[in-house]
Formats: structure tokens, C-alpha cells, sequence
């Protein structure tokens, strides 16, 4: 296990935390055809796992595809392969926040208007998937 | 028939007409809601990190404290992560006993986690409701949107079949409005990224009301209350036909002749405006 940034140890933590192994996916692409924000994710979810296979942590820790995932769990249901696209998902932010240290968003970032109108539902929830 | 009633934060606020038309109807229909004393946040999304048995804590002590009762919820999201908990406890024996000492309770994953609409299907019947209608909802064209927690991962939530669900629709029906079904109806509203991400969500909340709209639905009814705040929320609707947003609960009631927003709408209906 190596030290220092952190960053080195994203996809072996992923692996070990997430309980996937990206290297089941061929590749076929479902999960991506079904995630309903695949247009705005620079990474698509197969392409994320190809990455994975490729061990290419630095793109993976910079990518602002697990951010943008909903954790919908469509991509999941859909996986001919049985990976839990959303457990990788939640492994890499998981692995970036704890790595990394520091909070993907705060309370300060919210606005007056979300602050009055976001059900209370919605900021829990945000807060348990950006910060740690 | 009786059950522990879990109602969880948003129902307490933005929600809180979810929460007084599912009671006021629970009422009506003979069914006992008792809710829990004392509960907590259920921690509102299920730790999808295998170690993340912090954010168990509150939903297994919910479980807990139903001592073996039929549980039931009404927000999608409290479902969810009370189903999901409550299958770990079940399954994994290391992250039972971790978060069971922690707490000191005894837990083992007893007890039936239900939605109310699983109430409102399994234990009373939608035959049944239909009988109990008062004012059936005649002329209605009414849809429903599912959303994803409800439905999934479907081996866990065993909630109805993830691709074509029916439940909300036999719902529908028995409460005598038309149903409309549209695809879009388990895709994701784009849930918290209303927080961080809003022009994705309006992006998902505009193809959801769009394939509503194209299947000729005036109402949409939902038991997420993200899901209401999103598709109220979040799409520029200008120049489009009006679509209201309710929960199951609200159709519920004014179906029962109990008072509820969607009963309000329909004293005004003339005067909105219709595209």
C-alpha cells in the first residue's frame, strides 16, 4: 500500500470498499445507454469502468462523473455482468473525499432561495453524498 | 389493521400535506398509523460503501424501535434506506453485530418494512379501497411516476417489477380517474443534483413531464417528496400545457372526500389556465 497523495490508493479502496470488480464489465455499454445524465458526465459509466480496468486513477480522481451521478441505481438494474455501477460510483467519491480530504460541497455554497425552498430531504442527502 | 409509523424530516416540513392525507385517509380507511416516539433522520440516501456503518446507526435504530411491528413509510427515500438496512442486518452478521453494539439493541432483521402503498395493496386490497371511495375521481387523467427508490435495486426493495410497475396505476384506477402511462415514468428525476447539478436536473425533470405531456397526463402523482420539489421545480414549463404535481396520498384523500390540495385545485379548475 502506498502513502503520500493518496491518490495511487483510489482504485484498490474503490475495489475493496465498493465489494466490485470492473474487471467483470465487457463492455456492452447498457449502463450507459440507460443513465439518465450520461450527457452531462465527461466519463460515461462504461467508460469508467474500462478506466478502471486501465488503472488510470489520475483521470478517474479528476473526472467529474461520479459528482454528477444520482445514484439512481438504473445503470445497475440494466448490467448483464452484475456490477453495481452505483457502488463504484459511490466508491470513488468515496475514495476521493477520504483520500483527499476536504468536502466536495458545503453549506456556505447553498443560496438564500435553495435554503428556503429545497425539502429537507434534498439537503440531507446532498450533504451525505459530497461530504465526509 | 395496525402499524408503526415511520415519518421521517421532510415529512414534518415541505411534505407535511403527504403526511396529513395519508393519515387523515389511513383514518378513514381503518388503518392505524401509531408513530414511532422519538425517531430520527432515516440518514436519507443507504451507504453504498461497505464500511459506511456510521450512517446505519439511525435507520437500524428506527427498525429497531419498531419491536417486530409491520413498519410502514411514506416517503420513498425513508423506504429505501429502511428496506435496504434492514436486508443488511439480514444478510451480513459482521456489520449486524457492529451496529447492534453500538446502539445495544437487539436486532436481527425481524419485522415487515412496507411502503403504504404496499399497506394500501397487500393488506388491504385495492379492490377493497375501491369500495371505500367517495368521490371517485372521474375524468382524471392521472399518471404516475415512480422515480427510482421505490423500485430499486429490485432483488431489495421487492417493492413491484422495476420495469413496469403497476402499483400506482391499480392506485389510480381504483380511485376511478383515467390512467395515463408514460416511459419516463422510472427514470430518475435527477434527485440532490437539484442541489449542486440544477441544469442536469432540469434536463431529467423536463423529458419526465415532457413524456407525460406527449401521453396526455394532467396529473402526475409521486410519494418522493424530491421528486415534487424537482419536477415543480426545476423545468422552464413556458408555453407548455400545465401538469400538477401531487402526492399518491393527496389524490387519496380527495378521492375519500377528505381535504387535500388536489381537492382545493379542482374548487378553481376553471381558472387554470389550460394549454
Amino acid at each position: 500500500m502506498t502513502t503520500g497523495t493518496g491518490k495511487s490508493r483510489l482504485i484498490e479502496d474503490m475495489k475493496m470498499n465498493s465489494g466490485q470488480d470492473p474487471n467483470g464489465c465487457y463492455q456492452c455499454g447498457k449502463c450507459s445507454a440507460a443513465c439518465p445524465v450520461s450527457a452531462a458526465l465527461d466519463l460515461k459509466p462504461h467508460q469508467v469502468l474500462r478506466y478502471l480496468q486501465m488503472g488510470l486513477e489520475d483521470e478517474l480522481a479528476e473526472s467529474k462523473t461520479p459528482w454528477v451521478c444520482a445514484s439512481c441505481f438504473t445503470c445497475a438494474a440494466r448490467c448483464p455482468r452484475d456490477i453495481d455501477l452505483a457502488r463504484v460510483m459511490e466508491g470513488l467519491r468515496l475514495s476521493i473525499l477520504r483520500n483527499r480530504g476536504g468536502n466536495k460541497f458545503g453549506p456556505a455554497e447553498l443560496t438564500p432561495e435553495q435554503l428556503e425552498k429545497l425539502p429537507q430531504q434534498a439537503l440531507v442527502s446532498g450533504f451525505r453524498k459530497y461530504n465526509k | 389493521m395496525r402499524y408503526r409509523y415511520f415519518p421521517g424530516c421532510t415529512l414534518k416540513g415541505q411534505a407535511k400535506s403527504m403526511e396529513d392525507t395519508t393519515l387523515a385517509a389511513a383514518k378513514a380507511m381503518g388503518i392505524e398509523l401509531e408513530e414511532l416516539s422519538e425517531w430520527q433522520c432515516c440518514g436519507a440516501v443507504y451507504p453504498l460503501y461497505e464500511d459506511e456503518l456510521i450512517s446505519l446507526l439511525s435507520p437500524v435504530r428506527t427498525l429497531a424501535a419498531a419491536e417486530g411491528e409491520p413498519l410502514v413509510s411514506l416517503c420513498a427515500a425513508c423506504h429505501h434506506v429502511l428496506k435496504r438496512a434492514q436486508e443488511l442486518m439480514q444478510r451480513n452478521e459482521d456489520a449486524r453485530k457492529k451496529v447492534t453494539d453500538h446502539l445495544e439493541v437487539e436486532y436481527a432483521g425481524e419485522g415487515r418494512v412496507l411502503h403504504f402503498l404496499e399497506v394500501l395493496r397487500d393488506d388491504l386490497g385495492f379492490d377493497k379501497l375501491k369500495e371505500m371511495v367517495k368521490k371517485p375521481l372521474e375524468g382524471k387523467k392521472v399518471a404516475a411516476y415512480y422515480g427510482c427508490l421505490l423500485l430499486r435495486p429490485s432483488k431489495v426493495m421487492q417493492f413491484d417489477d422495476p420495469e413496469n410497475p403497476t402499483i400506482m396505476e391499480d392506485m389510480i384506477k381504483a380511485l376511478g380517474a383515467e390512467v395515463v402511462k408514460s416511459p419516463y415514468r422510472t427514470e430518475c428525476c435527477g434527485a440532490y443534483l437539484s442541489v449542486t447539478e440544477e441544469g442536469v436536473a432540469a434536463d431529467t425533470v423536463e423529458r419526465i413531464l415532457d413524456s407525460a405531456r406527449r401521453a396526455g397526463a394532467e396529473i402526475l402523482v409521486t410519494a418522493c417528496p424530491l421528486c415534487r420539489y424537482n419536477l415543480e421545480n426545476c423545468a422552464d414549463n413556458e408555453g407548455k400545457t400545465p401538469i400538477k404535481v401531487y402526492y399518491f396520498s393527496e389524490i387519496l384523500a380527495e378521492a375519500m372526500g377528505l381535504p387535500s390540495e388536489s381537492a382545493e385545485d379542482q374548487g378553481t379548475k376553471e381558472e387554470v389556465p389550460q394549454g
